[in-house]
């Protein structure tokens, strides 16, 4: 597919915004053309947040994602506000670990991911967000996992580099967890 | 350079720094809150000053100072800071100085509200400052723009002497987007022998001041202030023609709307149905001209602003009653969607009343 | 023969447009005066507000700006940030430093920004004609307080350099008047040190001068000045508020 758009959504902290703009980094280092749009303003505080990302072998005109080609509920909110931006044969993927129900959609692939409890596995509850977006790319192919990790490299300098593997060990963990 | 993925608006800090600006003036106000961050966190590792004024009011003023002390300077606001801010730009424009002014305009009147609006077009291309004065008004659709116009809105500062406006909304703001500093080739701008640097009793005194109390002189600065705003008018329009050739229709947008419009255009292509867009790069001055351009096949033309229209008046002087206007508008900080604007002129096309 | 007076170099040659006895013309002379003898002449900025005295930049001989209504310090700051070897003086009146202009005088000292204001209190608004302004005494009479000022309407009259003196990021603050030749000599005086302290970077310094307007009181030069002593002398008292040490020294 030449056109990947993606809505991210979650609770403010969780890092939705962080997954999509890495997302975007990585699409960007591929060549691609890439957006990356959040929710901004007094929707940050305390509610569900949420970027589009849109990656697409041909320039991109809007930034705002009407119909999605994949949408990523971190939350239960998430889910019930945007099953309905996906289009038709779109995929959902669904943090399990704190959504306990299906989508009322049809035709659509759905995907269930453990985030939280694989990211405490792993010692660190704020990697939810990278054991997710394993599993996206993954499932969709929109950029290859190596350049993800390029982009945690850019990402995490200095005293942050000691986050690194930790972060590509939730990805790898993500990665063998879809369906 | 490399491509860098960076946020519009501090692709608007990081075009400034790089154009020579060392000084920013600005109060807290979203959705722009990341270009005083930006330059509160930068200006000061190149020996600059960033400020956080008390109120926008006191940092136009504080741009006044600075610039008349023969800077680069530059403050940015969302519409109720624009607001006011619009008794220094008058002073400002009015001294002949430079500066820029980044508008990233959020949804009015009043208080509004915080999501991408263009229903400051008015107060961008006509001021609401007293006065005959201009101000050029720069409309970045996307990121490259952002940095592209923001390097250009300096130097076109300085040629002229007058300040220089960036229209942008919370999305072009918000957004993220590849961006790369390109080579740029230079305009040759004018020395600042006007500055008040202090005279060092080496020259007479300067004096920055708009007062002209004997009429015949304020009529001769106003004559010579519009001599220059012809001048701006001849050479600095800009605009984009967007599959123009053989349309059945013609869209007029700019900024974010002007994306959305592309898609759609996209779309009906699929369609089988052509449409054109005009796209305003500079809001002042207009493209009048532009629509000379629009071929014989038209039907008619649909204004798109996220506003209840208010560049359609420069729409209307440019078309100068060729070809029905029509009108699609979205004032509550919502951004139309692509098939709203295809549905709009699929109606239209099929016979709906204008 | 011996010269015992000169105009100073801080003044232009343009004759002054003030009204016979009004005292802008004395406070020009003498914040000029202390300019040429600090030797700061080629770094001066001055910064002119809207008022009797919005032609002082045709006045000072350094470079000036004409700042709108009550902005004048928040242009300073923007010179002042600039080229911070300069030394930037707004000179304000009671209407543009103490109604429109509060906000920016309060913060410009606030920020300690290294510039000095010269102040002129003559409780009234001059080049409108007579109205009413925040320091206009109660039961003086305005233009727009035609049975006199009332303080149930219109509140106390406001005491700036008491108010300056509270905020941390003032240096020196001194209200002078220029009533007699002594009190003159002592505002000279109080006006030098204020640029000395910005010269020397100890922060923000201001110095409020008790002013006539006989046009607009109503009253012959000599009167005014008679006037001032009486009535606004009593309620503005004469002192240093502020010194960078912290101290006063006010009756």
């Amino acid at each position: 597919m030449a056109d990947h758009r993606f809505i991210i959504s979650g609770f403010g902290g969780q890092g939705v915004m962080s997954m999509g703009m890495i997302l975007a980094y990585a699409g960007m280092l591929e060549g691609k053309e890439v957006t990356w749009l959040p929710s901004y303003g007094p929707e940050m505080r305390g509610g569900t947040a949420n970027c589009h990302v849109i990656i697409s072998d041909k320039p991109i005109s809007s930034p705002i994602v009407s119909k999605a080609t994949s949408v990523v509920a971190m939350n239960l909110p998430s889910l019930t506000k945007f099953q309905d931006s996906l289009e038709d044969g779109g995929s959902i993927f669904i943090n399990a670990s704190l959504i306990n129900i299906k989508p009322d959609r049809k035709n659509i692939k759905d995907y269930y991911i453990s985030a939280n409890d694989i990211a405490m596995q792993l010692q660190n509850s704020k990697i939810a967000n990278m054991v997710m977006l394993g599993a996206i790319i993954k499932e969709t192919g929109v950029v290859r996992i190596e350049t993800v990790e390029k982009v945690l490299e850019k990402m995490f300098q200095g005293e942050k580099a000691k986050l690194i593997p930790v972060n590509k060990e939730a990805l790898k963990k993500g990665e063998v967890l879809q369906n | 350079m490399a491509k860098v993925l960076m946020k519009g608006n501090e692709a608007f800090g990081a075009a400034a720094i790089k154009a020579g600006c060392k000084y920013f003036f600005g109060y807290p106000i979203t959705p722009q809150n990341e270009i005083p961050e930006y330059m509160s966190r930068e200006l000061p590792k190149i020996g600059g000053c960033f400020l956080q004024a008390e109120s926008e009011i006191a940092a136009i003023n504080m741009v006044y100072g600075a610039s008349g002390a023969g800077v680069r300077v530059m403050t940015s606001s969302s519409s109720p800071g624009i607001a006011l801010k619009q008794e220094g730009i008058s002073y400002i424009a009015s001294c002949e100085l430079p500066c820029v002014i980044i508008n990233v305009s959020r949804g009015g009147p009043g208080l509004g509200g915080i999501q991408p609006s263009q229903s400051d077009y008015f107060q961008n291309t006509r001021g609401g400052g007293n006065g005959d004065y201009r101000t050029p008004v720069y409309a970045p659709a996307n990121l490259q723009e952002v940095i592209d116009m923001t390097m250009d809105a300096f130097d076109v500062a300085d040629q002229y002497r007058i300040p220089v406006i960036i229209s942008a909304d919370g999305m072009i703001g918000q957004m993220m987007e590849p961006i790369e500093f390109k080579e740029r080739t230079g305009r040759s701008l004018p020395s600042k022998e006007w500055a008040a640097t202090g005279t060092n009793e080496e020259r007479e005194p300067n004096s920055i001041n708009s007062l002209y109390i004997v009429h015949e002189d304020l009529e001769k600065h106003n004559w010579k202030l519009d001599a220059k705003h012809k001048l701006i008018e001849e050479n600095e329009v800009q605009y984009e023609m967007y599959q123009m050739k053989d349309a059945e229709f013609v869209v007029v947008a700019y900024g974010t709307t002007s994306r959305i419009v592309k898609s759609a255009i996209m779309d009906m292509k699929k369609e089988g149905l052509n449409v054109g867009l005009i796209r305003p790069k500079t809001l002042w001055p207009y493209p009048y001209k532009a629509f000379d351009e629009i071929p014989k096949s038209t039907k008619g033309i649909l204004t798109v602003e996220m506003s209840t229209g208010q560049m359609i008046d420069d729409v209307k002087i440019g078309n100068n009653g060729r070809f029905p206007i029509h009108f699609l508008g979205s004032p509550g900080g919502s951004v139309p969607s692509p098939e709203m604007i295809a549905e709009k002129i699929k109606n239209i096309l099929g016979g709906e009343k204008k | 023969m011996k010269t015992i007076f000169e105009k100073t170099k801080g003044l232009t040659a343009k004759p002054f447009h003030y009204c016979p006895g009004c005292t802008h013309g004395i406070i020009h002379r003498i914040t000029m005066e202390a300019i040429e003898e600090l030797g700061m002449l080629g770094k001066a900025v001055g910064v002119a507000p809207v008022g009797c005295a919005v032609f002082a930049y045709e006045y000072f001989n350094c470079d000036s700006y004409e700042a709108a209504h009550g902005r004048a310090p928040a242009v300073a700051t923007g010179v002042k940030r600039v080229h911070p070897d300069s030394l930037v003086f707004t000179y304000q009146g009671d209407g543009d430093l103490a109604a429109i202009g509060t906000g920016e005088i309060v913060q410009a000292a606030h920020r300690g920004e290294k510039i000095t204001t010269i102040f002129v209190n003559n409780a009234i608004y001059g080049m409108t004609g007579g109205q009413m302004a925040p320091t206009t005494l109660i039961g003086q009479k305005a233009t727009t307080a035609p049975y006199g000022r009332d303080e149930a309407h219109a509140g106390k009259p406001i005491l700036v350099s008491e108010m300056m003196a509270t905020i941390p990021g003032s240096a020196y603050i001194e209200r002078v008047a220029v009533n007699t030749p002594a009190n003159i000599r002592k505002a000279k005086k109080a006006i030098k040190k204020a640029f000395e302290i910005q010269r020397d970077g100890k922060g923000f310094s201001m110095i409020e001068v008790l002013s006539t307007c006989p046009t607009n009181w109503g009253l012959t030069p000599e009167d005014s000045l008679k006037w001032l002593e009486e009535n606004l002398m009593p309620y503005y008292k004469l002192g240093v508020y502020k010194t960078p040490e912290g101290g006063a020294n006010n009756g």
